[in-house]
């Protein structure tokens, strides 16, 4: 069903009345709800200025805050430009003809999409700690962007293969009619395609990366990316609650923006798109990567 | 290789069984507030979708770290709320176990929700209107006729949320709840000789209990869906 009024008929002046009073009802709840955290943090003496006095303050921000999440993006960043391509060739690898590619690149990318982020990340950061001479200071930030790396990897891998066999068979026997080789009709007739298709469930790869870099302060890793880089306030101010929810705000708007950005980019990308006067669409669009297929799943 | 095993201090069944467990309770509760949460979304009470909508904006654009954390040194820290019985034993442990179960059902919901939002769409717009026209109800409509077959529509990206919750469980290892992960970095700390063999254990366990679950799901989904 494309609109939800189909679940309900168009209220009349009866149910009109009965969902005036279902809304001041949940409103009531809401309150009562909002009433009681109020209280709970009051008790606890949480409203006091002093907790929240360092978030309006400029150098609470430029001593904790913005180098922290300098951190989260500088991992986030470089997680992200070392996965695609290598999700690219993984995804790629797993629909080659050869069996001996495809066997084992399918074993590499579901072996790791079967592992949490954070053990590879612990991993990560004991493996450098033993067996290389990397600085100790920049350990952590391999050790983080390494985990990213590996699980999101593979999991691009599973979206650009699910991508490429969304797209009509038709466009590969067309370019191979018109003598391109593999290489040439996968560069340039379907990864193209297949990327404008599966942009909903990259992003929302991004979002899970960005999201995952917040493992990366915790257990033996030890990267200062925005919750670890904010443990100074939280020591001095004792205000762990108030620190904690302008984390999780920051977060919340990095994250929306990077979905409205996706969407203004789909929107450019498939305004370009359009078909041209009297061509006739296919019955129902390729459209195997629905954002909820690894929108939910892959999610951290 | 694996002598490290015989050491009594490293319980691997403890720490998988209570991943399992911090799973399956977590499942559960997300699938009951992930519904109700659906029902809100598409209701014709404005206010209920509003609020549905900003709840689901908001938790899944948080990290999971964030949530836990927050439980932990927030909920129970700060504003002492205990989950256990102050005077059992285990007090301490339970309470940090149920704080993860509910910082993991607030989070997991939200794409419980999506997932169910998502298999309302594929039901016919026919069958609405037709459960309409018989004079049922919203809560019938929603209830009898449409969330069972979006139910069956969405049994495999609702299989990769619980995997997806299965791996994320390793998170509450920052609040100290005693399961893989946790145990893992205790080992890789303290045998660094064995390190290579410690992951590949904790790594081959989870791809043994994430695998076949990614199967099973996958085979039920085939057998429920509804043919159109």
């Amino acid at each position: 069903m494309s609109t939800q009024s189909v679940l309900y008929d168009v209220p009349g002046p009866k149910a009109r009345t009965r969902n005036w009073l279902y809304s001041v009802l949940f409103v009531l709840i809401l309150l009562a709800v909002a009433y009681f955290v109020y209280d709970r943090f009051n008790e606890k003496g949480q409203w006091a200025g002093a907790l929240w006095k360092p978030f309006v303050e400029g150098t609470t921000w430029s001593q904790f805050l913005l180098p922290g999440l300098v951190k989260t993006l500088e991992a986030a960043g470089l997680s992200i430009v070392i996965a695609l391509p290598i999700g690219a060739l993984l995804g790629i690898g797993r629909l080659s003809e050869h069996k001996w590619v495809r066997v084992p690149v399918g074993a590499v990318v579901e072996f790791f999409r079967a592992i949490p982020v954070l053990l590879l990340m612990v991993f990560g950061a004991s493996l450098y700690a033993y067996y290389t001479d990397i600085s100790p200071d920049t350990r952590p930030l391999f050790a983080a962007v390494t985990g990213l790396v590996l699980y999101n990897g593979s999991v691009l891998a599973e979206v650009f293969r699910a991508g490429i066999l969304s797209l009509p068979k038709g466009q590969t026997e067309a370019s191979s009619a018109l003598g391109l080789r593999k290489t040439q009709t996968m560069v340039s007739v379907l990864l193209p395609q297949a990327v404008t298709l599966m942009l909903p469930a990259l992003v929302s790869q991004l979002v899970v990366i960005l999201k995952d870099t917040a493992l990366a302060g915790q257990l033996t890793i030890g990267y200062d990316e925005l919750i670890r880089g904010s443990g100074p306030i939280t020591g001095n101010f004792n205000n762990t609650i108030p620190t904690l929810i302008v984390i999780a705000i920051i977060f919340i708007a990095l994250n929306l923006l990077l979905s409205w950005f996706a969407s203004w980019l789909e929107r450019k990308l498939s305004r370009r798109k359009k078909a041209p006067r009297g061509a006739k669409p296919l019955e129902g669009p390729p459209s195997v990567v629905t954002a909820t297929d690894f929108n939910t799943g892959r999610a951290v | 290789m694996f002598d490290f095993l015989s050491n009594p201090d490293y319980n691997l069944v403890d720490a998988f069984w209570t991943t399992i467990q911090l799973t399956f309770f977590s499942a559960i509760g997300a699938l009951i507030w992930g519904t109700i949460l659906v029902g809100m979304r598409v209701s014709p009470v404005p206010i209920m979708r509003g609020f549905a909508t900003v709840y689901v904006n908001i938790f899944r654009n948080t990290p999971l770290t964030v949530i836990i954390i927050f439980t932990s040194l927030g909920l129970s820290s700060t504003l002492g709320i205990n989950l256990a019985a102050s005077d059992s034993p285990t007090s301490l442990a339970d309470n940090a176990f149920r704080l993860a179960v509910l910082g993991f059902i607030v989070y997991t919901a939200t794409f419980v929700c999506e997932s169910l939002r998502s298999g309302i769409n594929t039901v016919p717009v026919g069958q609405a209107e037709a459960a309409r026209a018989l004079g049922l109800n919203f809560v019938q409509v929603l209830g009898l006729i449409v969330l069972p077959q979006a139910f069956r529509a969405v049994i495999a990206p609702l299989a990769n949320v619980l995997i997806a919750l299965l791996k994320n469980t390793t998170v509450a290892s920052v609040i100290g709840v005693a399961e893989a992960s946790l145990l893992m970095s205790t080992m890789v700390e303290n045998e660094s000789d064995s390190l290579f063999s410690v992951f590949i254990l904790f790594a081959l366990v989870f791809v043994v209990l994430v695998l076949p679950l990614g199967l099973l799901l996958g085979w039920v989904a085939k057998k429920a869906e509804v043919k159109r």
